[in-house]
């Protein structure tokens, strides 16, 4: 065997191993979505006979209350909060390549810092507070604390996005009769769709999979989005844990991560930026 | 098209450095002019401040005779070529020519804006990659397509930074031939910076040699290599560079008025030779073409000139030409001009050699001792301690700035008289 195939098998083997640890999980709740509630407790990874009584339960049955509230939410939430992120964190994060100001270094810092900050301890006072000014249980209450959860992450990455693209592009355009505004909108903004596609799909996750604030922040199906909502699926008696619909849950609001890491993945990894400059 | 009038423009940054120290060019209509300098000279800040992506500290810059120093870029109306391009990698050729058109909304129709990419595409050869993006195009190619977003304009000037820099020798010497066509062709006010003093001698109508952001001399290429102002001028414009003998002017064995150099006495014109009398200490720029073989010139040359001999150390053989190397131990009178000239020069270190030019046909090796034969009505005299020429004939210089002006208006009349003739 050449050193080539042999480093190649080496390779490979790496691969399978991360992809087994980490599908697992995945693989295990989905094999448990497709289980019957007799087949939970039987140790077998398969079920013994498929069923669609989970989704059926979640979607038309007893928590489909429940379960398409908290989608619905979840998905309002988390768009609103991705969308507000990306805006605020592109514009931000323009100047914070491009521009010389005063504290531009502290800006970085203390973003970094919040994204730092651990969650639990912010939740207990933001419910004191939300719960005065009225913003507890309501959209725009978890949408806010979203919003210190992406920022930071969305400005580091697109400020370090910005940076690579040449500044004589802007300067070109502006030559070329282009206002400021323009420039950015023209020249800058085609060529950091993929870093801003990135971080919108970066910060859509973040907010997708937060559970300590949609647990904390909400109350009824007003606001309350799918991860927090799983926690209060019941089973068909008290003695009974609603264990294959929460599983059926857990791999429905999966589905749109993947679609979304599927459709954009080639946005995602090319470099556009090639050719604007000498090879 | 119009002039541009720099008065005065200083550049000065925040730390109080003067990047570009009072620089003052009036650039006529349709005039070529080539700013040229060592890195850090302040050319490219000076270009910038004209299109208006540098703020200009003090001094007014005029276009068309109007004061422009507060108008953003886009309302200067120029047209730039970067160093880099910048091309717009998201758009297609078609799309990078017609970016400006299309950011003047309203004022072409889409059938303009085709005509116009079309001509100008056909004007640099770029008819058939339209289409494509500038990635997948060649280091001239890409140049092309940021000239003809520049030409389609139809701007006030072109400014040109560095534009060839990023390309091999062989194809930087055909775009050179190009541009020059190009902006004869249209007789567009242009401004090119480059720090290659071939590119500024083959286009400019007119050069301005800039060093620290000060303005050294601004001439035709042929009166800055003829006359140059001072040392700087003089080492910086010709290739290879001019020599520096230090010398002193003294009465010689004969009666006549001769240079004592290390190399032995050159005998010197009474004219020149009077510029430098009263100096304790000159150096004698000389061009390596200002010497020749003695016994490969005529009776009648020989008498012009001064002949002397000396060892060369090696010498390079061109094809077209010969170089002799002749090594001499310098003055240290003049050690520490030449040595500040050279560090103006980005010149890496102090040459006590002298280069000369012989036939290509000659048989001399390294280690021969040749008769050399010298011009020295041609030779010109500094002042180490200052730079000056000292034997700078103004007149005569003006006169060749003019002779290239007249060129450039006769260049202009057969043009325009050539499209007469073409017809619409």
């Amino acid at each position: 065997m050449s050193p080539k195939s042999k480093s190649r098998l080496g390779w490979t083997l790496v691969a399978l191993l991360v992809l087994g640890y980490s599908l697992f999980p995945v693989a295990a709740i989905f094999a448990t979505s497709f289980k019957t509630p007799g087949d939970l407790g039987n140790q077998n990874f398969l079920p013994t006979s498929w069923t669609w009584q989970n989704y059926e339960m979640i979607f038309v049955g007893d928590a489909q209350g429940l379960f398409l509230s908290a989608l619905r939410n979840s998905i309002g939430i988390t768009l609103i909060a991705t969308f507000i992120a990306v805006v605020l964190a592109t514009l931000c994060a323009y100047a914070i390549a491009r521009l010389e100001f005063p504290g531009k270094r502290i800006i970085l810092g203390v973003a970094l810092a919040v994204s730092i900050f651990p969650v639990i301890s912010v939740v207990t006072p933001l419910f004191n507070l939300w719960r005065t000014i009225g913003l507890y249980d309501t959209w725009p209450g978890l949408i806010i604390p979203y919003l210190s959860l992406t920022l930071p992450i969305s400005i580091w990455t697109l400020s370090a996005f910005f940076r690579q693209i040449p500044w004589d592009l802007e300067q070109a355009a502006q030559v070329d009769g282009a206002t400021q505004w323009q420039a950015f909108r023209k020249a800058i903004v085609p060529l950091a769709a993929p870093g801003v596609f990135t971080t919108a799909i970066l910060a859509f996750f973040i907010a997708w999979n937060d559970f300590v604030y949609g647990i904390s922040l909400t109350s009824t199906e007003a606001a309350r989005p799918v991860p927090a909502a799983l926690a209060f699926f019941t089973g068909a008696s008290q003695f009974e844990e609603p264990t294959g619909a929460i599983s059926a849950a857990a791999i429905v609001v999966t589905i749109p991560v993947v679609v979304l890491v599927l459709l954009f993945q080639r946005r995602i990894v090319s470099g556009l930026t090639q050719g604007a400059v000498k090879g | 098209m119009a002039s541009i009038t720099l008065q005065n423009i200083v550049k000065e940054y925040d730390d109080g450095f003067p990047a570009v120290n009072d620089v003052s060019i009036d650039i006529e209509d349709g005039e070529f002019v080539i700013l040229v300098g060592p890195s850090g000279c302040g050319k490219s800040t000076l270009l910038r401040m004209i299109v208006g992506l540098e703020d200009i500290t003090s001094g007014d810059l005029l276009i068309g005779g109007e004061r422009v120093n507060e108008k953003p870029p886009r309302e200067r109306n120029l047209a730039m070529v970067f160093q880099n391009y910048a091309l717009y990698p998201h758009l297609t050729v078609f799309e990078n020519i017609a970016f400006p058109m299309r950011l003047a909304k309203g004022k072409f129709t889409e059938g303009e804006v085709k005509e116009k990419v079309q001509r100008a595409a056909g004007m640099l050869e770029l008819t058939e990659h339209l289409q494509r993006k500038p990635a997948n195009l060649s280091g001239g190619q890409r140049q092309r397509v940021a000239m003809g977003r520049a030409i389609v304009r139809e701007a006030n000037a072109f400014l040109f930074d560095e534009p060839l820099s990023n390309l091999d020798a062989k194809l930087r010497g055909q775009m050179r031939a190009e541009i020059s066509q190009l902006q004869r062709g249209l007789n567009t006010t242009s401004v090119y910076v480059t720090h290659d003093q071939t590119e500024a001698m083959t286009l400019g109508d007119r050069v301005a040699v800039l060093k620290k952001g000060l303005l050294q001399q601004i001439a035709s290429p042929r009166e800055l290599y003829e006359q140059p102002a001072n040392l700087f001028v003089a080492g910086f414009i010709g290739s290879p560079s001019m020599n520096f003998l230090p010398g002193t002017v003294e009465e010689g064995s004969t009666g006549s008025t001769v240079l004592r150099t290390p190399l032995g006495e050159i005998e010197l014109p009474e004219q020149i030779a009077a510029a430098g009398r009263d100096k304790e200490i000159v150096l004698a720029g000389i061009r390596p073409e200002f010497f020749d073989e003695a016994s490969q010139v005529d009776e009648s040359r020989r008498g012009r000139g001064s002949v002397f001999s000396a060892e060369l150390s090696h010498v390079e053989w061109l094809g077209n030409e010969q170089y002799g190397y002749i090594r001499y131990q310098n003055d240290p009178r003049v050690a520490e001009a030449l040595e500040n000239l050279a560090a103006d020069m980005d010149a890496d270190e102090l040459r006590t050699q002298l280069v000369v030019a012989v036939d290509a046909m000659s048989r001399v090796r390294g280690g021969d001792t040749a008769e050399l034969w010298v011009d020295t009505r041609r030779i010109h005299l500094f002042d180490p301690a200052t730079g000056e020429n000292l034997t700078r004939d103004a007149e005569a210089g003006a006169e060749l700035t003019r002779l290239a002006a007249e060129d450039r208006k006769r260049d202009r009349d057969r043009q325009s008289t050539q499209e007469k003739t073409e017809g619409p």
